[in-house]
């Protein structure tokens, strides 16, 4: 089956070595991806806060464009996206009246049947299956799995994983060779949206989650989510600035380790865009 | 006044929650979880659970005081209340009603200012290109913000790191996005 897939803005921009270290997974265990033809952004923090209309029109316009290409399952690389389009299926799924509003925002057939997976659940569908015979290079490193909110929350609609302490991270890391602390930030929010209008709470929130991943004795942070990775990677200056500190563990996409993992090159996985060094590769 | 008269009088906050979102501020009991895990409840005028409990006395001085709060701004939508919530109250959900509703009618707290700046200047972002344009979103925000000098030194290292682009990368039809954002104009500015 094809697997659609759904970049979202951050993968194409901030986020390109995240697209990278996904498309070199795709390449490297044969795997299809179509991109969903003239995709457009999910709408994100800005349009649920202003605008709850226009919230589930952007998402519905992704979904119906992906159904009309014959794509009913899609992979969604950032956490952010991912809850944005499940959330608007759900809502849309349990109000036939908003559905059909919607419909008629969007001048298209919307069914809402798309299977939308995350990153992980894409990996343990596809990858995972694959994996023992291509690693070469075990990722032999403690790591802090983190989750963030949006990959986990809300955990009722997304019904993905436990909400709280969830696992599916850590079960794909040791899978690599790598030994996940026990880390109970897993879950803590980054800051989010905020990284530009309120970088200090960012700054704040981003670095309780990275002191207690080297507290914990981890050499990487692991990430699945575009907006995680940059707070905690590009505004580590204003971090350590903030807690007038030298934070220096590098923070690593899930796909960038595997990446590694099965000899691909740092370069080749993104890892020579990241703000914060990388030694670890 | 028995419960249904009280009901068919209600013109509360708490009121146009239930009619609006389906959410019922006065299944909140005070546990208090959803102020223990907030991350930003320490900068907040009042926690969630303290929210919670202003819309539960329908007093119009108390409505006032939430529409006016920078809680409802400094939520940052991280869903923690609601996983935590023994009665599955959707706060996140109610928040975004409240940042509506305070915006309509003209109560928003003056620290909300930069954090509705990026919102807007995001939302002109896909307004214009389809998808976000991250340089653009900057310039914008640094106009509607006037924090001009604000991550002078980060856009030439995001450059560097073939992390921002100097040109945006446009949904082709345009059109169908602009017809989105106008039918769905009304339910906000």
């Amino acid at each position: 089956m094809k697997t659609g897939l759904y970049p979202g803005c951050s993968l194409t921009g901030s986020a390109r070595d995240y697209n990278e270290s996904v498309s070199a997974l795709a390449e490297a265990f044969g795997l299809e991806l179509i991109q969903i033809p003239d995709w457009n952004c999910c709408g994100a923090t800005a349009a649920h806060n202003l605008n709850k209309e226009l919230s589930l029109a952007l998402p519905a316009r992704i979904l119906a464009l992906a159904e009309k290409n014959g794509l009913e399952e899609i992979v969604v690389p950032c956490a952010a996206c991912y809850s944005r389009l499940v959330v608007t299926q759900h809502e849309l799924k349990k109000n036939p009246e908003l559905k059909n509003r919607i419909s008629e925002v969007i001048e298209m057939d919307y069914r809402g049947t798309s299977r939308i997976l995350n990153v992980i659940e894409w990996i343990d569908k596809y990858i995972i299956p694959l994996l023992p015979e291509k690693i070469t290079k075990p990722f032999n490193y403690k790591v802090a799995c983190y989750y963030g909110c949006l990959l986990v929350r809300p955990n009722k609609v997304l019904n993905y994983d436990r909400a709280e302490d969830p696992q599916t991270m850590d079960i794909v890391m040791t899978k690599i060779g790598a030994q996940p602390v026990d880390y109970p930030y897993k879950t803590e929010c980054c800051g989010a949206g905020f990284s530009i209008s309120r970088t200090d709470i960012v700054s704040k929130l981003s670095g309780k989650i990275i002191e207690d991943a080297e507290y914990r004795g981890a050499d990487a942070i692991i990430v699945a989510c575009p907006m995680c990775h940059s707070n905690l990677d590009m505004r580590r200056p204003d971090i350590n600035k903030y807690w007038k500190t030298e934070f220096k563990i590098p923070v690593i996409f899930v796909t960038q380790a595997i990446g590694l993992a099965i000899g691909l090159s740092p370069e080749k996985v993104g890892l020579k865009r990241h703000f914060v060094d990388v030694k670890i590769s | 006044m028995s419960h249904s008269e009280h009901h068919i009088e209600r013109n509360s906050l708490s009121y146009g929650i239930e009619k609006n979102v389906e959410v019922l501020a006065q299944k909140c009991y005070q546990c208090g979880k959803c102020s223990a895990g907030c991350p930003v409840a320490d900068q907040m005028d009042f926690p969630p659970s303290m929210v919670m409990r202003l819309l539960q006395t329908e007093i119009p001085a108390n409505d006032e005081k939430i529409l006016r709060s920078n809680s409802i701004w400094l939520c940052v939508t991280c869903e923690m209340c609601l996983s935590r919530c023994p009665m599955e109250i959707d706060i996140p959900s109610m928040m975004d009603y409240l940042r509506q509703k305070s915006r309509s009618e003209k109560k928003v707290n003056k620290q909300a200012k930069n954090i509705i700046a990026f919102h807007k200047s995001f939302l002109n972002s896909i307004r214009w290109t389809g998808r976000l344009f991250e340089l653009g979103l900057i310039l914008d925000y640094k106009r509607q913000s006037l924090n001009l000098t604000q991550d002078v030194t980060l856009a030439p290292k995001m450059i560097t790191r073939g992390k921002l682009h100097l040109f945006p990368n446009m949904v082709k039809d345009m059109g169908h996005l602009a017809r989105i954002f106008r039918k769905t104009s009304n339910s906000s500015k």
